[in-house]
């Protein structure tokens, strides 16, 4: 008997994990090991045309050190500080103003489904090339914002794109522009919210700044730092408007070099597969440490309510 | 009555400040779409939404796209390779969703959580080796790379997505299924893949709209203009025809967007609901 119920528990499993092999085998084969062939791969100088070849920590001391040998890679440190910039500065905001246009619509207005479709248009066309195509001629020298500012204030605007002081901060607006997608996720927290809650503290004389801080903020503080960690997560990971504003080349002077436009062109661009492997590892520390950071931060700041 | 009178009022203020920053934000693409039926030498000049000559020529001009490839290609690339991919995300993200919610097989807890690892792993980690992968195949600049990891259930977004959902639904119909006869392939087939619809036109929504905009495997995989895409395309546009034709080039540009627009509006809908389902309970 028990011998029967052993024998169908492994039949069930078995079935079980047929629905999972597509799954595994992908985890297996596109995700650990191609991981564990980066790792190795950061370890060694490789151009892909010939074998990898071990060099030890090198690239890492190369990143991070440098000495007479083998100098630091300046341009390295200058996209990290370009992209931890531009993480954050455009997340904050971005959550900022999704929050603020959220409350304003959580009221009882009849277009709000029509709002909800305006405002999320920017994100549904953001992350595209002809979004990026049309942002560069935007913000050119001669482009649409300056025609404006020169004919109506007449002003001498400066040309944003190709202008190191300012050409990350265009793709910064950018990036805060499609801030749809949290926007409708506040939307839906905000509405969850007993009402009760705010009468009761108008009663006992709370006005609407404290009312924000005191049960608006804790109330969807969960939500707020998923969307941060998931935000944060993606905007290290940008590419593309980077790489069409810039032209390929994170321009001017690199203000725009992002890590992940650096490590293309290291990798594909100059064949140093083996440094980009380790520039594809530091930034996944990076992610990590912030996640496990912003993890522990929560504990203390975001409640999760009693009930749950 | 006086409470309603200020609600009214704080509702209108609220309706125009939406409105005004609504068309704020909107302003680039409705200029966008103006410029593509301007004359080429007309688009800088004026910063009009109306334009005052209307032509079709960019577009004319834009489709035939550069030297011997047109858009007509491109977009035919793109739709395949969207296709593709949107078929292999509904089947094997749903097959795993499937077992990750419904189905009790050791050690599940500790697949699922590698599998929640794996939706916070940059893309960067695997993106080396796999071009050496795919490049030791024989598959690069061929649809191969972008298509066939979907095949796989890559894309831990939509199982994740698909788990919240098919964990929402009543467990009482599988049983009563299962009590019927029906193995658990026909319990996925007949009963939770019906009830996952909307969840599973999230996963075609946003599959397509990803890889449409998929920009950097693409540039990664595709090297011969006749396997270009889309962006590819507007891209190359944007390199080799420098400033003499942005006409063709917004042409072009509102016409990329065209897709997601279409698929946007008739499924709005699935839009909201596949946000909020991943944002909320995450």
């Amino acid at each position: 008997m028990n011998k029967k119920a052993r024998k169908r528990a492994i039949r069930e499993n078995l079935s079980s994990y047929a629905f999972l092999t597509p799954w595994l085998l992908g985890f297996f084969l596109l995700t650990l090991y191609p991981m564990l062939y980066s790792l190795y791969l950061s370890f060694t100088e490789f151009n892909i045309l010939q074998p990898p070849k071990w060099i030890g920590l090198r690239n890492y001391f190369i990143m991070f050190i440098g000495n007479e040998q083998f100098p630091r890679d300046e341009r390295f440190l200058n996209s990290l500080s370009v992209t931890f910039r531009f993480v954050f500065i455009s997340v904050p905001l971005k959550l900022a103003f999704a929050l603020a246009v959220a409350m304003l619509m959580n009221q009882r207005l009849k277009l709000i489904p029509f709002y909800r479709t305006l405002y999320y248009i920017p994100t549904l066309l953001g992350g595209s090339v002809a979004i990026a195509v049309l942002w560069r001629r935007l913000f050119a020298g001669d482009g649409v914002l300056n025609t404006i500012l020169r004919s109506a204030f007449n002003l001498n605007p400066p040309a944003w794109i190709s202008n190191p002081k300012y050409a990350l901060y265009t793709l910064i607006l950018l990036s805060v522009w499609q801030f749809g997608s949290p926007m409708i996720i506040f939307l839906a927290g905000l509405k969850q919210i007993p009402k009760e809650y705010y009468e009761a503290s108008s009663v006992d004389g709370a006005g609407k700044i404290r009312q924000f801080f005191a049960i608006t903020l804790p109330s969807l503080s969960p939500i707020i730092f998923f969307n941060q960690v998931m935000q944060m997560i993606s905007a290290f990971q940008s590419f593309t408007q980077a790489y069409i504003v810039s032209g390929g080349q994170g321009g001017p002077l690199d203000s725009t070099m992002f890590y992940s436009l650096y490590l293309y062109l290291k990798g594909f661009g100059f064949s140093e597969m083996g440094y980009a492997s380790a520039m594809a590892w530091v930034l996944l520390i990076i992610i990590a440490v912030l996640t496990a950071l912003a993890f522990k931060v929560s504990g203390s700041l975001v409640s999760y309510g009693s009930g749950e | 009555m006086k409470n309603r009178t200020a609600r009214l009022i704080s509702a209108g203020i609220s309706n125009v400040i939406i409105i005004v920053l609504g068309l704020g934000m909107l302003y680039p693409v409705v200029w966008l779409i103006a410029a593509s039926f301007k004359e080429s030498n007309t688009i800088f000049t004026d910063p009009a939404l109306i334009p005052k000559a209307f032509t079709l020529q960019n577009y004319v001009q834009g489709w035939k796209g550069i030297g011997i490839v047109g858009f007509g290609t491109f977009f035919k690339n793109s739709f395949i390779i969207c296709g593709l991919c949107v078929i292999a995300n509904v089947i094997f993200c749903s097959l795993t969703a499937y077992a990750f919610a419904r189905l009790r097989f050791a050690g599940r807890k500790f697949w699922f959580a590698v599998m929640m690892l794996t939706l916070m792993l940059p893309t960067h980690v695997t993106t080396i080796p796999r071009y050496i992968i795919f490049r030791s195949l024989g598959w690069i600049d061929t649809f191969l790379p972008l298509v066939v990891p979907k095949f796989f259930a890559t894309d831990a977004f939509f199982i994740f997505l698909l788990v919240q959902f098919i964990r929402s639904l009543p467990k009482e119909l599988d049983e009563s299924a299962l009590i019927d006869g029906c193995g658990k392939f026909g319990i996925y087939i007949r009963i939770v893949m019906p009830l996952t619809m909307p969840a599973l036109i999230t996963t075609v929504l946003f599959t397509f709209l990803w890889t449409w905009d998929d920009f950097f495997n693409q540039l990664l995989y595709l090297n011969s203009p006749a396997k270009y895409t889309v962006p590819m395309g507007l891209r190359l546009f944007l390199d080799s025809s420098g400033m003499s034709s942005w006409g063709p080039m917004f042409a072009m540009s509102v016409l990329s967007l065209v897709p997601c627009f279409i698929l946007f509006f008739s499924l709005q809908k699935y839009f909201v609901q596949g946000i909020t389902t991943t944002g909320i309970k995450g």
